[in-house]
């Protein structure tokens, strides 16, 4: 077992692609204004001629960052989730998607978790736009461990890849020594017969409270990783069905387009299954403390819970 | 620039005009009235201007164009045709199902396109951000990007300007295509963007604004954007739209659409005479 990290992943991203950086010297960084709240910042101070500040202009942004790829470098395009895939969304889909270019777009803060500055900032709809772009693939990694295999997948693929980050700081769940990441492989982290709970990014560690205390209660849960949402582990999702009946999605995003329509949408066509989803009901975000708003909106551990109890009729 | 390379290009630009009709006529669709008025500036850039080799459309130290203003492609097609980059006879299946030229320019399946392109403001990006590879790399190769003057109300446009004025881009040149016309109607009255040179300046480039039709000038402001250093360069390039056809020249209706049978075979008859005149002359 390695060690617990308790960091919020866009730490560990920022330490992830500087530590990339030293052995591809084509990686570069582009920022919007927020390199400290994205932590490229960690990038910047240790290489500042591959760190590139485009100002408060996401848009040009993404297009500067479709110019690089063509020109061989690898870019790492930052800013909040709801300025890289929500306002550049056209830039990526146009200047990124389109010619298939080798940009990745990664999108901070996002989610309500961002907090106090409220639903402007609190981006639940990112991962339905980037995965509605051909060719997109789209990680939301859950932890440290993870974000850092995420970042290195992300730069050995050749195309667009979008990465999300969190803010807060999370408990590490993948800390086994004989973790794997392969973009597009969903992680099992825990085996269950009677349910599954497939959950993603920051809802993972929140899901894993949740199966360990399903567990008290006398019901077997499994409970699936989903870091890659696009291209979707159909393999492994399809196996839960059948294996397991009903699932409970847990993603930190809006119930439209996310996770949870990605699991149902496929199972509705190969397995007919229930898929109950748990995410932000169709609503805007508010202000308030982080925490306080994740459980607001359910998207913490009792919740799950009590959401798997009900499912099952227990 | 002598006469006979004056000569040379101006009947380039004729066969380059010939393929704009020809491609939009196929396609029953396209934009000839940009493409036709941007003629004299791809050929120059093609013919003259570029370090390019199209048995080589990928060599990475050749000189790059955007054509951010993508809805002229059929210009940019009928240019790199007359180049050598493909074949003549793709430009009649332009538009059409299957074929490798899109209704706006596609990087993916056509050689000599530099960068996909079409959704208005943002070619300019792509190149500056190309500018800034070869700077970062310390390469000397160059970059153009061709805007129109209605797409310069893009916000986009600006940002990107922004930005190549702030990191001194000096191996990047800007071309507007000023042929004043925009699908609602002059740009004056449908968005504004004037005085161009002004704003180009004011974004920390060094502008020349020149008669976008006439080779002469536009050797002089390529020539002037090459010396130019510590800036990036944009070239106000007044032309006429539709230019070479005599029913479509300064017409908006012009914009988006293609000639049919007939006002085909009158472009064609034009254009082959102007071609004649040129080599008798």
């Amino acid at each position: 077992m390695r060690e617990i990290v308790k960091k919020a992943t866009r730490e560990s991203f920022g330490e992830a692609i500087t530590a990339l950086a030293e052995t591809n010297p084509n990686i570069v960084v582009l920022d919007a204004d927020l390199a400290e709240a994205t932590k490229t910042g960690i990038f910047k101070k240790k290489y500042p001629e591959r760190f590139i500040d485009c100002g408060i202009a996401e848009c040009n942004m993404v297009g500067i960052a479709a110019g690089l790829a063509t020109c061989g470098k690898v870019p790492f395009a930052a800013s909040f989730a709801m300025f890289s895939a929500g306002r550049a969304f056209e830039q990526v889909r146009n200047s990124v998607g389109y010619p298939h270019l080798n940009v990745k777009i990664v999108g901070s803060h996002a989610g309500i978790s961002v907090g106090e500055d409220g639903a402007t900032h609190q981006c639940c709809e990112d991962i339905a736009l980037m995965r509605s772009i051909p060719g997109m693939v789209v990680l939301n990694p859950a932890d440290h461990y993870e974000m850092q295999a995420a970042v290195k997948a992300a730069a050995e693929y050749q195309g667009p890849v979008y990465i999300r980050l969190g803010r807060l700081a999370v408990e590490s769940c993948n800390n086994n020594e004989d973790y794997h990441f392969e973009i597009g492989k969903g992680i099992t982290l825990r085996e269950g017969g009677e349910i599954t709970v497939i959950a993603t990014g920051l809802m993972v560690s929140e899901a894993l409270k949740a199966v360990k205390a399903l567990e008290e209660d006398g019901i077997d849960a499994r409970l699936i990783d989903m870091h890659t949402v696009k291209p979707l582990d159909k393999e492994l999702v399809l196996k839960a069905a059948k294996e397991t009946g009903r699932i409970v999605t847990v993603e930190e995003h809006s119930v439209m387009g996310g996770l949870g329509e990605a699991v149902a949408s496929y199972l509705s066509e190969v397995c007919p299954t229930q898929v109950t989803k748990i995410g932000v009901q169709d609503v805007f975000g508010h202000s308030g403390p982080a925490v306080d708003l994740l459980k607001e909106f359910g998207l913490c551990a009792d919740n799950i819970r009590a959401t798997v109890k009900k499912v099952l009729g227990k | 620039m002598n006469a006979q390379e004056r000569k040379e290009l101006q009947l380039t630009a004729a066969k380059v005009r010939l393929g704009i009709v020809e491609g939009t006529f196929h396609a029953k669709s396209g934009h000839p009235g940009g493409s036709l008025s941007s003629a004299d500036l791809f050929t120059y850039l093609y013919f003259k201007e570029m370090n390019i080799d199209p048995k080589e459309p990928k060599a990475p130290n050749r000189d790059r164009f955007v054509l951010s203003k993508g809805h002229c492609a059929p210009g940019l097609y009928s240019v790199l045709a007359q180049r050598g980059y493909f074949g003549e006879e793709e430009l009649q299946k332009l538009r059409h199902i299957g074929a490798m030229l899109q209704g706006h320019p596609d990087m993916k399946g056509t050689p000599g396109v530099d960068m996909s392109s079409g959704s208005l403001g943002q070619g300019i990006s792509a190149a500056v951000g190309m500018a800034l590879a070869a700077q970062m790399d310390q390469k000397s190769y160059r970059v153009y990007a061709l805007l129109g003057d209605g797409e310069i109300e893009e916000g986009q446009v600006w940002e990107a300007a922004m930005f190549a004025g702030h990191h001194k881009l000096s191996n990047l040149c800007v071309i507007v295509d000023n042929n004043g016309l925009q699908i609602d109607g002059p740009v004056s009255q449908v968005g504004g963007p004037e005085p161009i040179d002004k704003k180009f300046e004011a974004f920390g480039f060094e502008v020349m604004t020149i008669d976008g039709n006439d080779f002469e000038e536009i050797e002089k402001a390529f020539q002037a954007a090459r010396t130019c250093s510590g800036k990036p360069f944009a070239i106000v390039a007044k032309t006429v739209k539709g230019k070479g056809v005599s029913y479509m020249e300064n017409q908006v209706g012009w914009h988006g659409k293609a000639p049919n049978a007939e006002e085909y075979a009158i472009a064609k008859e034009e254009l082959t005479k102007t071609l004649e005149v040129l080599e008798n002359a």
